[in-house]
């Protein structure tokens, strides 16, 4: 009984181990695939339809709907201490800082993140990506870079959409719904948010748009056994995506914001 | 030109490859027979480097590829053409992109020059009219034969095949076997066919190797398999159920 659970125990962290290991070997061989030549243009730009372009709907619609319970919640808990002035802030804040970066990372990761697992991972099942190697193309090149490159890129972009669409939202329903005073809520606003706030949010944005993408690009990659395989990389992709945006997010917030 | 030495390869400890050995002369066309889950795949995927040996080696034309770096590697794979089983074309790109993907990653030709060029390799497989088809309009037998003009677009040296003709109807399947004889009549290239189908076999062949329990059993033209006396040879060449192989 007792050599059971130990032998279980050990397997686990042979397999966790294990599979750190291929996913930071995963990020230095994309890394180091990026500054050589041929770029890749078409493919970047693809990637960046998918994953920027196509996440837009979703993100505008996040973004516009946490502005706006937050301006509710945040309204309804000043008013007990008649602080309803400092609404404005505390919205612009909360979106910039947290919220905007990792509902669009979350989001992202079970959108975008999701199909590239299941995309790569049927390449692999297929032998598509056997065949790229033989016809003397490296995969990790040809696939993972333009996908890291733009999850890299776009995440933030989305990133700032969702806070400038938030931050509307939040105005929309402080002014119009609750009655605030506009030029008061604007104020406030901009003195107490700083362009730190925006840039802090922005980066860890351009760091879950890595974690998504080479997450879901390992996942991918590593495929096996049909279409099963390819539902278990899909969910593995997002789940792992997901824990590791949250985990990251601590982390960068306390070295960021303190 | 092709030497496979003493190769073993294991996955999660089972041992698929336990010392193959193989020679296969230049414009030869050596075909592997043997059955489903004997490692025949394993091979060829040796062959062309997409799996790294445990033990032995595999020399093209003195070459040992088998623990290369990926640069020499690569440069040394322009030479070869391999057509997958499910005939592997990329989904997301049309017939021709999937034809000329190697001209377009390694060569300077414009997109025209490479449509031609696609569609002329095209025809040589008996296709045409479907340059801009996607994969996921085709047939399976014209999958195939897209797959095969993808892989002799850059006019490889050396072909390998995984199991051309599984999955066709025999009048699909017989006119792959005649393009893998006119390929090999047309550009002399050396090639490794590994299939259980044995009326391609025999058609095809220059000589048959038979791989069972991860060893080359035996190697020999088509007349000679015929008249092999070993019983598993024997048994697996005639389809029978019974005898040394057990189906179940």
């Amino acid at each position: 009984m007792f050599t059971k659970i130990l032998t279980y125990i050990g397997s686990k962290a042979i397999k966790f181990t294990q599979e750190a290991g291929r996913l930071f070997i995963m990020f230095g061989q994309t890394l180091s695939w990026i500054f050589k030549p041929p770029v890749n243009i078409r493919n970047i730009f693809q990637q960046m339809e998918a994953i920027g372009v196509n996440s837009l709907p979703v993100v505008i619609i996040m973004g516009m709907f946490t502005g706006m319970v937050l301006a509710i919640q945040t309204y309804t808990g000043f008013r007990r201490f008649s602080a309803e002035n400092y609404m404005g802030p505390v919205v612009a804040l909360s979106i910039t800082r947290e919220l905007g970066p990792v509902l669009t990372g979350l989001i992202v990761a079970g959108r975008a993140g999701a199909a590239m697992a299941a995309e790569l991972g049927t390449m692999r099942v297929t032998e598509q990506i056997d065949a790229l190697e033989t016809l003397a193309t490296n995969p990790i090149k040809y696939l993972a870079v333009p996908r890291f490159l733009a999850g890299f890129v776009m995440l933030p972009l989305l990133t700032v959409v969702a806070d400038a669409v938030g931050m509307i939202g939040g105005y929309l329903v402080a002014v119009h719904v609750l009655n605030a005073n506009s030029v008061i809520y604007i104020r406030m606003s901009t003195d107490y948010l700083r362009l730190n706030d925006i840039y802090g949010g922005l980066l860890k944005a351009c760091v879950f748009g890595i974690i998504i993408s080479i997450v879901s690009c390992y996942k991918g990659f590593y495929t096996e056994g049909g279409a099963e395989g390819v539902g278990k990389a899909t969910t593995g992709a997002v789940v792992y995506s997901m824990m590791l945006i949250l985990i990251a997010n601590y982390f960068m917030a306390a070295l960021l914001f303190r | 030109m092709i030497d496979i030495l003493n190769l073993h390869k294991s996955f999660n400890n089972k041992k698929v490859l336990q010392g193959v050995n193989l020679h296969v002369e230049r414009g030869e066309t050596m075909v592997v027979i043997g059955g489903s889950g004997s490692g025949k795949s394993v091979l060829i995927k040796h062959v062309i480097g997409l799996l790294n040996p445990d033990e032995g080696s595999v020399v093209v034309d003195g070459v040992d590829i088998s623990h290369m770096k990926e640069n020499d590697l690569n440069e040394l794979r322009k030479k070869f053409g391999m057509l997958f089983q499910g005939a592997a074309l990329f989904d997301s790109l049309t017939v021709w992109e999937n034809v000329g993907f190697g001209l377009m990653q390694h060569t300077a030709l414009s997109k025209e020059e490479i449509r031609d060029k696609a569609k002329s390799k095209l025809e040589m497989v008996g296709l045409r009219g479907v340059e801009d088809l996607m994969p996921s309009e085709l047939s399976g037998g014209m999958r195939k034969r897209v797959g095969l003009a993808r892989a002799i677009a850059m006019d490889p040296q050396i072909m390998l095949y995984d199991e051309p003709t599984t999955g066709l109807d025999p009048i699909m399947a017989d006119a792959i076997n005649d393009l893998i004889i006119e390929m090999k009549r047309k550009l002399n290239v050396t090639s490794i066919i590994i299939t259980h189908d044995m009326v391609s076999a025999y058609k095809i062949c220059d000589r048959i190797a038979m791989l069972f329990e991860g060893r080359i059993l035996e190697v020999g033209t088509a007349d000679e398999i015929k008249k092999s006396e070993d019983p598993i040879v024997h048994q697996f060449i005639t389809g029978s159920s019974v005898g040394p192989i057990k189906a179940v």
